[in-house]
């Protein structure tokens, strides 16, 4: 087989194990961790060797015609810089988080379902990202948005329910706004490939058409990547879900299906303005205080972190909408960062609720000498989250201020440390009622949690602290091919176009 | 442990294990289901519907339809025998796990006629013969896709409507 081949095994892999798990889950005993453990390694493997691969194309880019039909008549599947970075991060972020669910799901039943849905959610959100077709990218958006629906309920208390029908119906809303904009393209430029559409559009401009299609996609994609007006679902859905569950959707679904739809869309087919680039910001701005703020009062730890996630969102829509190399290369910098240590501390806290069966951070404290291995990972995860020096988030959020500074955005890059202030204000009190101060007499008797999830949170600390080396000029490819997608802007439609006619 | 409860206790009447399996018995009991009327007619169209269904699935590659369309009709067949009849009688057709289990297998076809086209180099192409237009047995695996999909959707629809019916009863025995 043709090294090509990789492209599409990133849908078939999942898509394969989802059934597969749903089938013999429930003959074979603990065959569905087994069908799980393979194909997320192998699923990890491919997408580090499809980064490789890439490496080794003249233009940095591979198109994949499926059934053979050449675009823009039939769906194809692009892999570019941007593609491929947004792959490793959640297939790495998948690893770990089906490490961890092995042993984190034994409190719940129905494993086999459980892993049925988490791999029907990483095929759409590896869907999403690979895909070259807008429709495609629709649908996938959706098998990933169901998938994870399903998954916030999975706890059936009426609280999870609850939050899950709220998550369900903004995500619909958010759906259908994404949905009108596509057909409103497609009867504009009446095809549905993106570069062909990309094409397109830019000999046929000045239409109404573009900013109302642009203020639709701006409130879907806005709406699924939780940006502070459209935030509301997000602090309920969030810590409804199982521990692990919650990982992938603050770790990467908001960012598969948000930011780097809002990136491909904007940036990549109808071409970034002035004014977007202005709107992405200020939301930006807005999410990185408002939810900080938010966050500063939760007591429950996982409401916490889901108010972070939003806060540190708007870290990356901040930089990607500075639209300067250094602003983009800062926010997709965030991106992965956010993706490692936000998993991680999700994690923690499952780690937290498994052992202790609370999250309140009052009836929580004195952990650290029972659970030294989470307590460690939690403040290695905080220290990055809120930007101190060795860490990954230092270096992103540094390059995000002074991304700020070099455009002139001076409020802006003040207001980027004042959130990273609050944050770690926020971090210290997590640190402080969790795992410093005296043991509860109830929680005496706790003990680490089992070996599965203790691999995936030490594996993820060890990112967080390593993450800087990504700059390093030996390793700055797998940065520098995203941030040249998003500059390149529309001109992805001739690469892609011609990409396709060569390969 | 915090799973759904509701489900379980259901379990036998969906696998329809512990009730009479005579289906006259049931078919003719005044007390489930809708009127005599009903019944009769039910009785002659439930399977001119299923065929209905199947001619669409299988003529998907000719004719408007196809899998996804044909599979809501065949699932409608049953529908349509569970609203007459009362649950029971088309429970004990197909059981919850039963089509669970073939909503998988026809998911799991649909990908293994997509995996068929990497005979031929390429995810998803239709490697075999194409055969004349216009006869049943021709668009090669066009055919096969949406046998596999009218699987998949009349089958995953009947079981979203026996899980709202069994869920439904549930929550009225608490009250």
């Amino acid at each position: 087989m043709k090294a090509i081949n990789i492209i599409p095994l990133f849908v078939i892999i999942p898509l394969a194990a989802a059934f597969l798990t749903s089938l013999v889950g429930r003959l074979i005993r603990r065959s569905s961790e087994v069908i799980i453990f393979i194909t997320s390694l192998a699923l990890l493997g491919s997408s580090l060797y499809a980064r490789v691969l890439l490496n080794s194309v003249p233009g940095k880019i591979l198109v994949y015609k499926i059934g053979g039909w050449m675009p823009p008549f039939g769906i194809c599947m692009v892999m570019d810089g941007l593609s491929s970075f947004m792959l490793v991060t959640v297939n790495l972020i998948a690893f770990f988080v089906a490490v961890y669910s092995l042993s984190y799901m034994n409190q719940y039943t129905d494993k086999p379902k459980f892993f049925t849905l988490f791999s029907l959610m990483v095929c759409g959100m590896n869907g999403v990202i690979i895909t070259g077709d807008l429709f495609n990218l629709y649908v996938f958006l959706e098998i990933a948005s169901i998938a994870s629906y399903a998954l916030v309920a999975f706890g059936t208390e009426a609280e999870e329910l609850e939050a899950s029908f709220k998550y369900a119906i903004m995500g619909s809303v958010a759906s259908a706004f994404i949905f009108i904009g596509i057909a409103f393209l497609y009867s504009f430029t009446s095809t549905l490939n993106m570069a062909d559409m990309a094409r397109i559009l830019a000999y046929k401009q000045n239409a109404w058409v573009i900013p109302f299609v642009g203020v639709l996609f701006l409130m879907g994609f806005g709406l699924k990547s939780a940006l502070v007006p459209f935030h509301a679902w997000l602090p309920d859905a969030h810590p409804s879900a199982p521990a692990s569950i919650s990982a992938m959707l603050s770790g990467v679904l908001i960012k598969t299906l948000g930011v780097y739809a809002l990136i491909r869309v904007f940036f990549n087919i109808i071409g970034s303005t002035h004014g977007y680039l202005t709107v992405l910001m200020f939301l930006g701005v807005i999410s990185m205080l408002v939810a900080v703020v938010l966050a500063l009062s939760q007591w429950d730890l996982k409401r916490l972190l889901a108010y972070h996630s939003i806060s540190q969102i708007g870290y990356v829509v901040l930089g990607i909408g500075l639209g300067t190399p250094l602003g983009v290369l800062g926010g997709l910098f965030h991106l992965f960062n956010h993706s490692v240590f936000k998993s991680l501390l999700f994690l923690n806290s499952g780690s937290v609720d498994y052992a202790a069966g609370t999250r309140d951070l009052k009836e929580t404290g004195g952990l650290g000498k029972l659970m030294p291995v989470t307590a460690k990972t939690n403040l290695v995860a905080s220290m990055a989250i809120a930007g101190i020096p060795p860490f990954n988030g230092f270096f992103s959020k540094a390059i995000i201020i002074i991304a700020c500074l070099q455009k002139g955005f001076t409020g802006y890059a003040i207001c980027a440390v004042i959130g990273s202030i609050l944050t770690l204000a926020s971090f210290m009190k997590v640190q402080k009622f969790v795992f410093l101060g005296e043991i509860k007499d109830k929680l005496k008797n706790i003990k680490e949690v089992p070996f599965a999830m203790l691999f995936s949170v030490v594996c993820l600390a060890i990112i967080c602290v390593l993450g800087g080396l990504m700059l390093l000029p030996s390793l700055r490819f797998f940065l520098d091919d995203a941030v040249s997608v998003v500059l390149k802007g529309t001109s992805y439609a001739g690469v892609v176009l011609e990409a396709a006619s060569r390969q | 442990m915090r799973q759904i409860e509701a489900f379980e206790g259901t379990h036998e009447i969906a696998s329809g294990a512990s009730r009479p399996r005579n289906d006259i018995y049931m078919i003719d009991n005044p007390k489930t289901g809708m009127t005599l009327i009903v019944k009769t007619i039910t009785r002659l169209t439930v399977g001119l519907i299923m065929l209905f269904g199947i001619y669409i699935i299988l003529h998907g590659h000719l004719s408007p339809g196809g899998g996804f369309a044909g599979g809501v009709i065949v699932a409608l067949s049953f529908v349509h025998l569970m609203l007459a009849f009362g649950k029971d009688v088309a429970a004990a057709r197909i059981s919850k796990n039963m089509a669970s289990n073939l909503e998988s297998i026809g998911a799991m076809m649909f990908l293994f006629v997509a995996l068929l086209g990497f005979l031929g180099g390429s995810f998803f192409l239709n490697v075999l013969n194409k055969g004349n237009p216009f006869n049943l047995f021709s668009a090669g695996t066009i055919l096969l896709s949406n046998i596999s999909i009218g699987i998949k959707v009349g089958v995953g629809l009947f079981a979203i409507f026996l899980a709202l019916v069994i869920l439904e009863k549930s929550s009225k025995k608490e009250l």
